[in-house]
This record gives structure tokens, C-alpha cells and sequence, in this order.
């Protein structure tokens, strides 16, 4: 049993625990922290694999980011636990019974996998010197071009949504009306006035 | 030695962890929301164990499509349940039946 195995099981096992706390945990905060957990130890199982731009980018955009919006919602919005639980041990046999089905669905799947793809029994390992983020780069802009660009504009599209949904206008509000600024002209704000010269004598 | 089938066994555990993880909480729409990005890790783990043993580089590039999804997703996401719990007052998910016919 070698070094690769020791990690892997280790950080399997923190995955599965961290993702039963996700799903169990009774405060939320808590569920976020564990689900940072389960994307940490993701990313270390990804990172043995040489999947190296992946993990990094697991790290950096989902724990950096994802997880910290989730949180701030968390903290934004003040939901009494107690009621939240409520209902809890009512639905628990319910969803251990549809794990159960999912996890036979799943390994039924790998009796019943296709034997003509050829994967490789044993991890082809990659050179010391091969850069992973540029054999991503090349697949992504030579073969998916267009599926890149269909995720910028999906992004675009979150942004405006995201907004757009929690933009509230408060009556009262002093705000600039900044058409009424560009629309003003030069009549309306300037009054020409003729002044005599006062004559000194 | 580790194959591909560990990281399948692996990710079929989480997805279905997650999959409970969605019926148990009926009462949290933010859980509901972290159960989802489960799911989805658990789906990016079968992309990139199937592309680290294929030797294809297209899957890692549909793992990094499936993060711009997901980003996107929690983002509308988490900006309906702000303006749900404006108008709610709560986060319950058998209380929002407002479209019910």
C-alpha cells in the first residue's frame, strides 16, 4: 500500500464525513464550513489525479467565492434554527432510502459499463514539466470556442439577474436623476443680464 | 493501486449523500442550495477521474463549463431567496406555494 493510496483514503473519508455534516449539521453556518471542508478535500483528490488547474480553480472560485456569498446570505438573513430543523427525523428514513436507491442505481451502472472505452487501468502519469492548465487552454479555445463564449454570456446573464432581482427602490430616496442632467440645455439654467456700467466720476 | 473505479465509488457516495441531503432538509432553501453544489462536485469527480483515465483533456474542460454553471446558479439562486426572505420572512420550502394555481 503505497503513499497515493494512504491519501486517498484519508481524503475520502474526510469527503464522505464532511458531506454527511453538510446535510446533518444544525446551524447552516456550520454546513457551509463543512461543505469548504468537502471542496478542500476535493480538491486534494483532484490534485492526485494531475488534474492540478481544476483543483486550484475549485479552491480559488468556489471556496473563495461561492461559499463566501453563501455565507454572507447566511449571516444576512436571521432564520431561527429551531424551526428550520423542525421536521428533520420525519424526513430522515425517506432520504436514506432514496440514498440507498441511488447508490445500487450507480454501482449496477459499473457492472453494466461499456468495455469499449479504453481506460487505463493504471494512472498514465504526466511528465514532470507538463503543464495541465495549458493542455486545458488548448482544448478550450481550439475545440470549445463557442462553449466558452456561451459561458461568458451565462455569467453576463447571472450578473444582471443577480442584481436586477435585489434592487430595491426606497420612496424618498435622493438620488442623481442623471437624464434629467445630460437633457438640461444651456437656456434653462443660464439667464443673460444685462448690467449697466456704473459711471465713476 | 488507485483506478478509475475508486473515484467512481467515491463520487456515487457523495451524489447519493447529497440526494438525502435534499429530501432531509425540506425546511432550508439554503441547504437545498449547498445539497445541489454536492451533487455537482460529485459529478465533477466522475468528469475528471473519466478524463485523467481516458487521457482526454475535454473533460476537464466540461468540468470548468459545469463551475461557470454552478457560480452562476448560486449567485440567482441565493438573490431569489434574498428577495424571498424580504417578502417571506422566511425560508421554508413547503411555505412558498405563492404560484400555486
Amino acid at each position: 500500500m503505497g503513499i497515493v493510496d494512504v491519501i486517498f483514503g484519508f481524503n475520502a473519508l474526510v469527503l464522505v464525513a464532511s458531506a454527511i455534516g453538510v446535510i446533518s449539521s444544525r446551524n447552516t453556518v456550520y454546513a457551509a464550513l463543512f461543505l469548504v471542508l468537502s471542496f478542500v478535500t476535493s480538491s486534494i483528490l483532484w490534485l492526485l489525479i494531475e488534474a492540478e488547474f481544476l483543483a486550484i480553480v475549485l479552491v480559488l472560485v468556489y471556496v473563495g467565492a461561492v461559499m463566501v456569498l453563501f455565507l454572507f446570505v447566511v449571516m444576512m438573513l436571521d432564520v431561527e434554527v429551531a424551526a428550520v430543523r423542525e421536521g428533520f427525523t420525519r424526513y430522515a428514513p425517506f432520504g436514506v432510502i432514496m440514498a440507498g436507491i441511488v447508490v445500487f442505481e450507480l454501482l449496477t451502472l459499473f457492472w453494466a459499463r461499456a468495455s469499449g472505452l479504453p481506460i487505463a487501468a493504471e494512472l498514465v502519469r504526466r511528465a514532470p514539466d507538463a503543464s495541465n492548465t495549458r493542455e486545458i487552454g488548448v482544448a478550450l479555445y481550439t475545440n470549445h470556442v463557442f462553449e466558452f463564449e456561451l459561458a461568458a454570456f451565462i455569467l453576463l446573464l447571472a450578473i444582471v439577474a443577480a442584481i436586477m432581482l435585489t434592487l430595491r427602490s426606497r420612496p424618498g430616496l435622493k438620488a442623481q436623476d442623471v437624464a434629467a442632467q445630460v437633457k438640461v440645455r444651456r437656456e434653462d439654467r443660464v439667464r443673460i443680464v444685462k448690467v449697466p456700467a456704473e459711471r465713476g466720476e | 493501486m488507485i483506478g478509475l473505479t475508486h473515484y467512481l465509488v467515491l463520487s456515487a457516495v457523495l451524489f447519493s449523500i447529497a440526494v438525502a441531503g435534499i429530501f432531509i432538509n425540506r425546511k432550508n432553501v439554503i441547504l437545498l442550495l449547498m445539497c445541489i453544489e454536492l451533487l455537482l462536485l460529485a459529478v465533477n469527480f466522475n468528469f475528471v477521474a473519466f478524463s485523467r483515465f481516458l487521457d482526454d483533456p475535454a473533460g476537464q474542460v466540461f468540468v470548468f463549463f459545469i463551475l461557470t454553471v454552478a457560480a452562476a446558479e448560486s449567485a440567482i439562486g441565493l438573490a431569489i431567496l434574498v428577495v424571498l426572505f424580504r417578502t417571506r420572512r422566511s425560508i421554508n420550502v413547503q411555505e412558498l406555494d405563492v404560484l400555486r394555481g
